[in-house]
């Protein structure tokens, strides 16, 4: 069964994940995810029941951390990346709520 | 309006961790510092940088996970929740979809005696986002990532609530616990404690739930009550004017008593979760839960009971008593030294909760010693002091801390117990209120009060009153 993505689709697409498109990369964009579905359909194929969820790839659980500091004040070298900064803090445009 | 609604609510309750660093990273979550000076390539999302479990966020997850009854999720595992928001330097947050630590628990509230459980649907682990203030001199915000990695826990309830009554039980008692456990500080004016009510009414009698809303932005108790309050009344009017309540976010403004939409259509809520690839599974075993389990100290309803049984202290005092793990701490510990459960309890409940409400504090900021108050305590037991001058003592002790050993004899309150001198005095008294000792003889009990405050004057309020009581009767 062929998936068909629309343009309502393939914007909403967009705005989530904030690209903006143009109508030809949108067209390319829209063939991509129609594939990457089709794709999924094939692995739906297989029977996978009493089969538990894979979580993770690697053989490894507990991995942590104890609560203890370690981390001291390197704001200086945090904010060397950021591309508008004022008074320590990172400058971004107006957020309204 | 013929119709009778029926308010149904659910609480998502964020509660921030007392860890000592963040959640994924080693930085410090110390509230207050300046501005990203508690930040590394992790809590500000850097590429390349990796997350490392902090096992003690597991670990208090869990106690209150046990705390609340719920069943602990053995396989337990992060998920990705993607969104954009300059807060979130990732564009996801960590947090938990698909198996949350706890679930399927509940806790028993009491509104005016009336008992009825709450469930809790879940609790998950997640991490808080950064701060961002808005620039008031350049068009645009500044983001402050200290927070950002901070440990969360969100507490998800069933929606078994129906009054606003039921709602402020149910975090009280949900505070207490977490409090008594150490887990938090769960203060809601610092926002260590969040509450988001989601709300919708029905028909009584309905079984569908109604469309519900989301609130935020609740801030202390009284806020809570009222925005709920206001959103029942909202709600209403809509379905009584004939129009759908739609399901969104508010926020709430405590100012203008009024609600508002929080999010436009252009910020859709689909946030395509997905496991976290960046961290591996918590498999926790029945071995660890018991380890948990025992470390548990004593809760409130636990302590309550003690206090009745133990110390014979009256069920409203124990309230009170207990209403507070910093105040229940300094009554053990004061009784501990002197050894006169029902002098602290009074001294607590009357004295320290009449300070309390003056000054408008919390029971949290009383910052004395315990040594002191019990110091007090025999100083009046030794009838050393009487009552009027330890109460002076208290509000000090209260206020600076003060040693009111060192106190009563550096100011020379020590009560005198000479009764030669006291006799004296009382004679003197005696003989310049003539007109006060006929009426006492003429029955009038009145006049006797008189006297006696006649000669705790002369004696600067270093007597002992029922003293002074016996010798004037004796002497009239």
């Amino acid at each position: 069964m062929a998936h068909i993505i629309d343009d309502e689709t393939i914007e909403y697409v967009g705005i989530l994940a904030k690209l903006e498109l143009s109508g030809e990369e949108k067209e390319q964009a829209k063939k991509d995810m129609e594939n990457m579905l089709n794709y999924i359909d094939m692995l739906n194929e297989l029977d996978t029941d009493g089969v538990e969820p894979m979580i993770n790839i690697f053989p490894v659980n507990n991995v942590f951390r104890e609560d203890v500091v370690t981390n001291g004040d390197d704001r200086d070298d945090m904010l060397a990346n950021a591309p508008a900064k004022k008074d320590g803090q990172y400058m971004v445009p107006k957020t309204v709520e | 309006m013929s119709r009778q609604y029926e308010t149904v609510i659910g609480l998502e309750v964020h509660v921030e961790l007392a860890t000592q660093t963040k959640i994924f990273c080693g930085c410090s979550t110390k509230f207050g510092g300046a501005p990203n000076t508690h930040t590394c390539p992790v809590c500000t999302g850097m590429p390349g940088s990796l997350p490392v479990l902090n096992k003690q966020v597991v670990e208090y997850a869990m106690a209150v996970g046990l705390a609340t009854n719920c069943t602990i999720t053995k396989n337990c595992k992060f998920d990705r929740k993607n969104y954009f928001y300059p807060d979130n330097p990732q564009n996801y947050q960590i947090s938990q979809l698909y198996y949350p630590i706890c679930r399927n628990g509940g806790i028993e509230i009491d509104v005016n005696g009336n008992k009825k459980v709450i469930g809790i649907h879940e609790i998950h682990m997640e991490e808080d986002a950064g701060k961002l203030i808005h620039d008031e001199w350049e068009d645009c915000s500044l983001v402050d990532f200290n927070r950002s990695g901070v440990p969360l826990i969100e507490i998800v309830s069933e929606p078994d609530m129906r009054s606003a009554d039921e709602v402020i039980a149910y975090l009280d008692k949900l505070r207490l616990i977490i409090q008594y456990l150490g887990a938090s500080d769960c203060k809601l004016q610092e926002g260590s404690m969040r509450a988001d009510v989601n709300l919708s009414v029905r028909e009584v009698g309905a079984q569908e739930f109604g469309t519900r809303t989301e609130m935020k932005n609740l801030n202390s108790f009284k806020a809570i009550a009222r925005a709920i309050e206001g959103e029942r009344r909202r709600q209403i009017e809509l379905i009584e004017e004939g129009k759908k309540v739609i399901q969104e976010t508010r926020r709430w403004d405590d100012n203008k008593e009024y609600s508002y939409a929080m999010r436009s259509k252009e910020d859709a809520q689909d946030y395509r979760y997905f496991p976290e690839p960046d961290l591996v599974p918590i498999i926790i075993s029945d071995e660890w839960i018991e380890r948990v389990r025992k470390a548990q100290p004593e809760l409130r309803d636990e302590k309550r009971l003690r206090y009745k049984e133990e110390f014979d202290i009256p069920e409203y005092d124990a309230d009170i008593l207990t209403s507070s793990k910093h105040m229940a701490d300094l009554f053990e510990e004061t009784v501990a030294i002197c050894k006169k459960p029902k002098e602290v309890s009074n001294w607590l409940m009357v004295e320290a909760m009449r300070l309390l409400k003056e000054t408008e504090k919390e029971p949290e900021d009383m910052d004395f010693a315990p040594e002191n108050l019990a110091k007090l305590i025999e100083l009046v037991g030794d009838s050393k002091i009487n009552r009027t001058v330890a109460k002076e003592v208290f509000e000090l002790i209260f206020k600076e801390d003060i040693d009111p050993e060192e106190y009563v004899k550096e100011k020379g309150l020590m009560m005198v117990n000479d009764d030669g001198q006291l006799r004296s005095v009382i004679e003197a008294v005696i003989e310049a209120n003539p007109q006060s000792v006929s009426d006492y003889k003429n029955g009038k009990e009145k006049a006797l009060g008189f006297l006696v405050g006649q000669t705790m004057k002369e004696m600067k309020g270093k007597a002992n009153p029922g003293k002074i009581n016996e010798i004037l009767r004796e002497l009239l």
